[in-house]
């Protein structure tokens, strides 16, 4: 087990490190970081000028190593627009999103595992179908639709729930259900045909062969199985949500780290978007090796490895 | 000797997109105490359905009835799904064809094999521990408190077949049924496992229900056979008359099937039953071995078959006068 996580752990650094390269290079060349800054009246001595301040003429790779040194100390530079270290603004706004992104997953498995183990064991039937019908719904609809769809209706229909913000957690309800909904019907459907797949298996047959009950024939033999690839799921899907919580909070003006990145890609505050993808696939890579991790413990086969 | 199972007019149907399959009809057996009964048949004779009958395990799309089924002297037919679950594991275990599938890959052999009896006896959890390892001693498993944490996939196919055996012996059935329990295994192995079953059979005066399509298989094991054609029991007898002297031309077929050393050439080909056998959806009438039987005239094909009585014990069904001489 030991050696696995180790393992894991140097794949999951090797990604990381590539991934930071690639975002940041990708960046770079999404345009001239110094006209960024500079902003579009500045003369071209004033962007030479910032160019050689903020070290955008050197090599490339040199800027990217003396950046990722910087960042993996902890040091994400400074936002030209606040005048504040990155790293003290995404504080701010991580655990915004960090919220909505648990609270979306968490809606998303309470969901989807009841009505996938449900529509397993009474395959085709109107519970099925219905089961079907919202997962094929929520699969083909945009968030941000299904999100103005929600704030009509709760929002400005009912007045239940404010349209914006993030002040209290009403404000996370409609953000939660437009996220996790997202998410729910590829939970749904692989718990769908893996519990029957599982269910028709021979040591479900052996469980009650040995006089079991139902109960727990489904949930300690059936469900145990079952779950396994949701597992590895939710992680990625998950690092997703976090990803396209850029176009929730948008949506609902949550102040989170998605919302941050879209208006500074407005700013072109470049040291702050760099970071939030830093982050984001940080994130996303730490998520995968949990989810490695997860597996492993779920299932002994791994583990003994 | 006192009968642990009795069987009569079993019918099992199938519900398929093709229509209902009548897979079992009207089979009636019985099974004593420290008796081994064989079922033997082709593939796709109705043996496991059969089975999953008795223990009311059918698929999905299959259901059953019959006129009685009575196990230990109680009636098994008015049982609702709980009054069954508190048989099924106790006092009558099933061991299954597949040892490789038939465990959780999630759950230790331990956890497994103690649920089987907790779920029986009121008892705490170090008792079951114990008659776990006790079991897994008797059946010829080595370190046994150790094996009782690993999982399946550290054990071998045969290790994992003794495993099997060991959970259904853990509440101390009175009937085992073994279906198919080696034909997953190499042969060295087989043997094994057989001479395993039968000793522990004779050990705990258990009855033994051995699903097989091997003669070979019966003629080591069986006291009784019943072989099973296209749903329906076609001959019964004690094992040494049906092997001295086969009636039913499919038997006599099956037995033609096995190499004798001394009386084949080598190269020789061997004895196949020629022809396909029929499904059994639809309106079934007349002898269903017809199509595949040198013995065949009109009147096998109008009238349906009943099971001719030659002696206690002792059935046919077959109508030709070439048979009964
Ligand atoms: N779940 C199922 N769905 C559809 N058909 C089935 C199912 N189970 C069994 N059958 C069919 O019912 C018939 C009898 O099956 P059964 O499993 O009892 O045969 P068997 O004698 O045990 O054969 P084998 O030696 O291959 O195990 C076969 O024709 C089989 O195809
Ligand atoms: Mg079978």
């Amino acid at each position: 087990m030991l050696v696995y996580i180790l393992k894991r752990m140097g794949l999951a650094l090797a990604v990381a490190v590539a991934v930071s390269m690639v975002s940041f290079m990708l960046i770079r060349m999404s345009g001239d970081p110094a006209i960024a800054l500079a902003g579009e009246n500045a003369s071209s001595e004033e962007i030479e000028h910032i160019r050689t301040q903020y070290g955008f003429d050197r090599p490339l790779i040199i800027q990217y190593l003396d950046w990722g040194l910087k960042a993996a100390g902890g040091d994400l530079g400074e936002s030209p627009y606040f005048h504040l270290p990155v790293k003290q603004i995404l504080g701010d706004r991580i655990g915004v999103t960090l919220t909505l992104g648990a609270c979306a997953l968490v809606f998303a498995l309470v969901i989807s595992i009841p009505m996938g183990v449900l529509a397993a064991i009474r395959p085709n039937t109107w519970w099925d179908r219905t089961a079907l019908g919202i997962a094929v719904v929520g699969q083909a609809m945009p968030s941000f639709w299904f999100g103005l769809i929600l704030i009509i209706i709760f929002a400005v229909h009912l007045r239940i729930l404010p349209v914006s913000g993030s002040d209290s957690w009403r404000h996370y309800v409609l953000p939660t259900i437009t996220l996790g909904y997202y998410a729910t019907p590829a939970f749904m459907r692989l718990l769908r045909s893996g519990m029957m797949e599982v269910l028709s298996s021979d040591y479900i047959r052996t469980a009650r062969a040995k006089g079991l009950r139902w109960p727990k024939v489904l949930f300690k033999h059936a469900l145990r199985n079952a779950v396994i690839p949701v597992v590895s799921l939710a992680a990625v899907q998950l690092g997703f949500m976090l990803g396209g919580s850029i176009v929730v909070e948008s949506v609902f003006a949550l102040h989170g780290i998605g919302y941050l990145a879209w208006e500074s890609i407005g700013r072109s505050d470049l040291p702050v978007v760099q970071a939030i993808v830093l982050l984001l696939s940080m994130i996303y890579v730490f998520l995968t090796f949990l989810s490695d991790i997860l597996n492993a413990v779920l299932d002994p086969r791994i583990r003994m490895m | 000797m006192k009968k642990v199972l009795e069987i009569e007019g079993l019918f099992v149907d199938l519900d398929l997109p093709a229509g209902t399959l009548q897979a079992v009809q009207n089979v009636s057996f019985s099974v004593d105490q420290g008796e081994t009964l064989s079922l033997v048949g082709e593939s796709g004779c109705g043996k496991s359905l059969t089975a999953l009958a008795v223990m009311n395990l059918l698929p999905q799309s299959g259901r059953f009835r019959a006129e009685k089924m009575e196990f230990m002297g109680q009636n098994l037919l008015g049982l609702k799904e709980s009054g069954m679950a508190k048989v099924r594991g106790n006092r009558m275990a099933m061991i299954f064809q597949e040892p490789m599938t038939s465990l959780n890959p999630c759950y230790t052999i331990g956890n497994q094999l103690e649920e089987a009896f907790l779920q029986h006896r009121d008892v705490p959890s170090r008792e079951a521990r114990e008659r776990a390892v006790y079991l897994l001693e008797k059946v010829g498993i080595t370190a046994a408190a150790s094996r009782l944490n690993q999982y399946p996939h550290q054990l071998s196919g045969g290790l994992r077949q003794r495993v099997m055996i060991a959970m259904g012996l853990m509440c101390g059935p009175a009937l085992i049924i073994a279906d198919e329990p080696t034909t997953a295994l190499d042969v060295t192995i087989q043997a094994q496992i057989l001479a395993l079953l039968h000793a522990l059979q004779k050990e705990f005066n258990m009855g033994l229900i051995l699903i097989t399509h091997d003669l070979g298989v019966v003629a080591r094991m069986a006291d009784r056979v019943a072989v099973m054609y296209c749903g329906q029991v076609v001959e019964t007898g004690l094992a040494a008359e049906i092997f001295n002297n086969p009636k039913h031309p499919y038997t006599r077929g099956l037995m033609d099937c096995i190499p004798v050393p001394g009386k084949v050439e080598p190269g020789q080909k061997l004895g196949s039953i020629p022809g396909i056998v029929p499904t059994p959806i639809g309106n079934l009438h007349g002898c269903l071995f017809r199509n595949r039987c040198q013995y065949f005239q009109p009147k096998c094909a109008a009238e349906n078959i009943a099971l001719i009585a030659l002696g206690p014990g002792r059935a046919v069904r077959c109508i030709s006068e070439q048979i009964n001489s």
